[in-house]
Parts: C-alpha cells; sequence; structure tokens
C-alpha cells in the first residue's frame, strides 16, 4: 500500500514537471528561431522590397542629377529597346540546359560507378567528388591553366594527337569560349548529382535486387526497371535545385571571361552585376533584377510543388 | 567456358575504363596545377609544355604568400569563415531543434521561407545590401561579410540540422527534463554531443561554401587588405601580366584547406543528405 502510494507520488511529480516544461514550450520554438527570422527579414525580405522600389527609379551614379520615380520606363526600355538583355537570356536558358542535363547524365553514371564495390573504393570516392568543395574562382584558375594557349595542358595533347594544327586561344576565341566554359563546370557540378544520387542509391535496399535476380533479370533491365524508378525522386529534385543554381552562378563564368569575349558569355546575373554594381546603374540594373526573379519564380513554384507531393517533407 | 570469361572481362572493362576517365577528368586540373606551380616562371612561359617541373621549386609559393599579399588574404578568408560558420552552426541547431520538437503556429511557413532563399540569386540580394551597408558604413568590412554569410548558409545547414536531430530520440530530452534540465541545457548538453558527426558536417559543409564565395565579396570589398582568397585570386588575374606559376601556387594555396575538409566529411555528407532526401 505504502510501495504503491509512494510511486503514484513520483508519478505525480514527473506529471506536473513535464506539463510545467511544457506550458513554456508554447513561446520557446519561437524564440529559438528569432534570430535567423530577424536576419532573414533584415538581410533578404527587406532589400527584395528595395528591389522592386528600385526598379522603378532612375538611379544611376553617373547621371545622379536624373534620379528619381520614373514609373516602368526601365522595363519597357528591357523589353524594347535591350538586345543585350534578349542575348544574356538566350545564353542563360542555354547555359542551364546544357549544364543540368550533362551533369545529370554524367553524374548518375559516376554515382552508379563509385556505388560498385571494389578496392580503394574510399579513397576514389573521395578523389572524384572532390571537385565539388573547389569554389567558382579556383575551379576558374585550374581550367584557365589548362585553356591557356601558350602555356596549356590541353593545346599541348590535341597537338600531339593530331587533333589541332596550332594552339587555340579557347577563352579568347568567340567559337570555344562557351564550351570551354561549360567544360570547366561540369568539373565541378558533376560531383554534386553524383554525391545527392549516391546518397539516393544507398538508400535502396538490397532485397530487391535479389529477388530480380533470382527472375533471371540482367544489369541493364536492373537499372531501368529497380535503380532508375527508385531514384525519380532525387533526380527531379537536384535537376530543379541546380537548374535553380546554375541559373544564378556568376564566380565561375564572370572570373573566367568577365563574360566576353564579345558578351558571348554574358548571362542574365552577370549582366544585371555589370549594369548595378561595376556600372553603378542601380535602378535599370534592379529592375533586371525583377525580370529574373519573375523567370525563377517559375522554378520556384515548380519546386515547392514537388517538394510538397514528396522528397523533403515536413513532419 | 571461353565466352563466359570474355563476357567477364568485359564486364570489368565496362566499370574500370570509365572510373578511369572519370579519376582522369576530375584529378588532372589539380596535377597541372601542382606541377604548374613548382616551375620556375621562366620555364612556364619557355614555349615547349613540360609535364614534370624540373628544376622543381617551392619559390612561388614563397612570393606569392610575401609579395602578394596571401598571407594577409589567407587570414581574412579565415576570419571571415571562422566567425561565420560558429554563428551559422549555433543558429542551425536552434533552429533544427524548433523545427524537430516542437508543432508551432507558422513552422510550414518558416520552412518554406527557408527553401526560398536557396532559389534567389543572391546578385540581387547584392544591389540594395550594398546601397545598405554603404549608408552604414560597413563596406570594406569583414562584418558585412559574415552578417550576409550567415544568412545565406544558415537555411540550408538547419534543413540539415533537423534531419539529424530528428534522428535522435525524443525520450532524451523527456528524461532530462525530469531530471529539472531546461530546453537550453537539453540542446547544448545533450542533443549537440549526441549529433556532433552530423554538426561537424554542416559546419564543415559551411564553411566550404563561406570560404568559397566570390560575388558578395567582390561586390562588397574593393580594398585589397579586406580582399578575401578568390578575390585576390581573381586580381591576380586581372593585371595584364600573368605570373602563372604564382598563380597556380596561390590557387593551390586556396584549395587546400576545402578539400582537406571535403575529404573528411564526404562520407557523412553523403549519409546526411541520404537522410535529408528522404526527410
Amino acid at each position: 500500500m505504502e510501495l504503491s502510494q509512494s510511486t503514484g507520488g513520483k508519478r505525480m511529480t514527473v506529471k506536473s514537471k513535464l506539463s510545467r516544461k511544457k506550458t513554456g514550450d508554447r513561446w520557446f520554438p519561437y524564440l529559438l528561431i528569432a534570430p535567423t527570422v530577424l536576419l532573414i527579414a533584415g538581410l533578404l525580405v527587406f532589400p527584395i522590397f528595395r528591389v522592386f522600389d528600385l526598379s522603378v527609379q532612375s538611379y544611376d551614379f553617373t547621371r545622379l542629377q536624373k534620379a528619381g520615380y520614373i514609373g516602368l520606363e526601365n522595363f519597357r526600355n528591357i523589353f524594347t529597346k535591350d538586345d543585350m538583355f534578349y542575348s544574356s537570356l538566350w545564353i542563360t536558358v542555354k547555359w542551364v540546359l546544357i549544364e543540368v542535363v550533362l551533369q545529370l547524365v554524367f553524374g548518375l553514371i559516376v554515382a552508379l560507378l563509385l556505388n560498385q564495390a571494389f578496392r580503394l573504393r574510399g579513397l576514389v570516392r573521395s578523389m572524384v567528388l572532390v571537385p565539388w568543395a573547389v569554389s567558382g574562382v579556383l575551379t576558374t584558375m585550374l581550367w584557365s591553366l589548362m585553356f591557356n594557349q601558350h602555356i596549356g595542358v590541353i593545346n599541348d595533347i590535341l597537338m600531339k594527337l593530331g587533333l589541332i594544327s596550332e594552339p587555340v586561344a579557347w577563352l579568347a576565341n568567340i567559337h570555344t569560349v562557351f564550351g570551354s566554359v561549360v567544360v570547366a563546370e561540369l568539373w565541378r557540378g558533376i560531383p554534386f548529382f553524383a554525391i545527392t544520387l549516391l546518397a539516393a542509391l544507398q538508400t535502396i535496399p538490397h532485397e530487391v535486387y535479389e529477388s530480380c535476380e533470382v527472375d533471371g533479370a540482367g544489369s541493364v533491365k536492373k537499372l531501368f526497371f529497380i535503380t532508375l524508378p527508385f531514384l525519380k525522386e532525387s533526380i527531379v529534385f537536384a535537376t530543379l535545385l541546380r537548374a535553380i543554381w546554375e541559373f544564378n552562378s556568376i564566380d565561375m563564368i564572370f572570373t573566367m571571361t568577365n563574360g566576353g569575349p564579345m558578351d558571348m558569355t554574358t548571362t542574365l546575373p552577370i549582366y544585371m552585376m555589370k549594369t548595378s554594381i561595376l556600372e553603378g546603374n542601380y535602378g535599370y540594373g534592379s529592375a533586371i533584377g525583377v525580370v529574373t526573379f519573375a523567370f525563377l519564380m517559375i522554378f520556384v513554384v515548380l519546386y515547392l510543388r514537388l517538394n510538397r507531393s514528396g522528397g523533403m517533407q515536413d513532419e | 567456358m571461353n565466352s563466359k570469361w570474355q563476357r567477364k572481362l568485359g564486364s570489368k572493362l565496362l566499370f574500370y575504363i570509365p572510373l578511369a576517365l572519370t579519376l582522369a577528368f576530375v584529378l588532372v586540373p589539380f596535377l597541372w596545377a601542382i606541377s604548374t606551380s613548382l616551375k620556375r616562371e621562366a620555364d612556364v612561359l619557355s614555349g615547349t609544355v613540360r609535364y614534370i617541373p624540373s628544376p622543381a621549386t617551392f619559390e612561388n609559393f614563397i612570393h606569392v604568400w610575401n609579395d602578394n599579399n596571401f598571407s594577409q588574404y589567407f587570414l581574412n578568408s579565415v576570419f571571415v569563415s571562422v566567425v561565420s560558420v560558429v554563428a551559422i552552426t549555433v543558429l542551425s541547431v536552434l533552429n533544427g531543434y524548433a523545427m524537430s520538437r516542437f508543432k508551432f503556429k507558422g513552422k510550414g511557413a518558416f520552412m518554406l521561407v527557408l527553401l526560398a532563399t536557396q532559389m534567389m540569386p543572391v546578385i540581387l540580394f547584392v544591389i540594395p545590401l550594398f546601397l545598405i551597408f554603404k549608408n552604414l558604413g560597413m563596406i570594406n568590412t569583414p562584418y558585412a561579410l559574415i552578417l550576409f554569410y550567415i544568412v545565406l548558409q544558415v537555411p540550408f545547414n538547419t534543413i540539415l540540422m533537423r534531419g539529424f536531430i530528428s534522428s535522435t530520440p525524443k525520450e532524451i530530452d523527456e528524461a532530462a527534463m525530469v531530471d529539472g534540465a531546461g530546453r537550453l541545457r537539453i540542446i547544448f548538453a545533450i542533443i549537440m554531443p549526441i549529433v556532433l558527426p552530423g554538426i561537424v558536417a554542416t559546419s564543415a559543409f559551411a564553411f566550404i561554401g563561406v570560404w568559397n564565395e566570390f560575388l558578395v565579396a567582390f561586390s562588397f570589398i574593393t580594398t585589397p587588405d579586406q580582399f578575401t582568397i578568390p578575390i585576390g585570386l581573381k586580381f591576380m588575374v586581372g593585371e595584364f601580366s600573368v605570373q602563372y606559376a604564382s598563380l597556380a601556387a596561390g590557387s593551390i594555396i586556396g584549395l587546400i584547406p576545402p578539400v582537406l575538409l571535403f575529404m573528411f566529411i564526404q562520407r557523412y555528407l553523403v549519409e546526411g543528405l541520404g537522410g535529408a532526401v528522404k526527410g
């Protein structure tokens, strides 16, 4: 009798302690996220409104006497008079499509290779995935050394193979510059897909393959009927995320070519940066930003839709 | 019998040839930079492309470190990265804990905002923030970079952190509460040690991001004594006579911290992403 009473009493205190904590928990999560919310509000949300505000102004550091609100004139100019806008939009679309498709295909191949069991797999894995950790600027430096007309290894190899007869200035030639930057960005981008898809490959249960092997399926069949369907969600997720990143990416192309030669590698973000940060035309640059933002919203809506229906669900 | 052996050889080749090509594609740029960095500047420009530096020399590293001010850039990068990463890690743990342990109004909206920040072009924020920081006198200070890097990196790290914290049982928290521990103590003294591998991985991830950042640093920093490594390298190329061997040496100095960290966290990262993708 005494014993049960004492345990009952203890249970009571445990309960009351927990419930006292739980009432404090009502506001506690807000306290935890408060610093982040404030930072996002101050450094991301407020500036976005400022961009919209700037986009309807004439705000040019070289012509400050003309500053003031001008309505939609910046936008009118973008769509009716600005060939540079259309050319950079086209280059951006080309860039995103080529990069994402090639990175996906090669990334999938690399992930499948690295998922096999072989000797020194751990070491090979870290080596193959390591370009992911290398910044755009450093990627640029490494590849500029290779693409260089005089000191580069690429010309040397191609000449020894007899594929070209004289050195090519890969980054200064309008016919080769885009392809050269694409290759360098692939070097950095393939590991991203490989890492994401490798992560997904490791969540496929072994039994599925085993039961399929019992039915006599070969490796091609296994790839198309088990692996790819299993990877579908990760592929869609990675592709969309990467498309957004490639759309926004600036460091690689800008440090490699400065957007040239003859603006052959000027994408929308680079055009935006040149107009605003380098030339000081903040109003027009912001208007280009708003247009870019509108394009990206298409991706964002798609991403969030897919995210709702699978992938990173909120529990 | 013979055809079976041939098939086996065929499938081995089908595996090892692509693997070798991949390794070559990945490693050649590194090897070429290392080789270039060890050559004398005159040998680089001699007109004949040499694969093995002879004589090999470390003078480029010494030159770039002392005369091209790389020691200063390196220190700037270290300062900005370390301060940012500590703040990013603490905030991500707090957010991750809130997201994994509580149901609260606005949680879904918070998650949406976190995801949305990952899709906005950074250049869009750079324009207004440049004007704001300029008014505050923060252009050309590391603090402008640190503040912006924190807000850029916290969202993704929060998502990763939430995954790690969700995989620890809630009963631990309840047991600690019964013993009279407050929530903050639970977070810092109990949860953080348990998810330490995850914390190491996410901080290293954040470090790599901050260390490599170019656009914001290029826009907010214009005085050379505040340059970070990516900006220092960019300006080494900007001049009309490029010293290639020094450039290669500078690139390798800039590569070492993120590459070493990546080798270290690569396994955690694959696991962590596997968790994040699955929810």
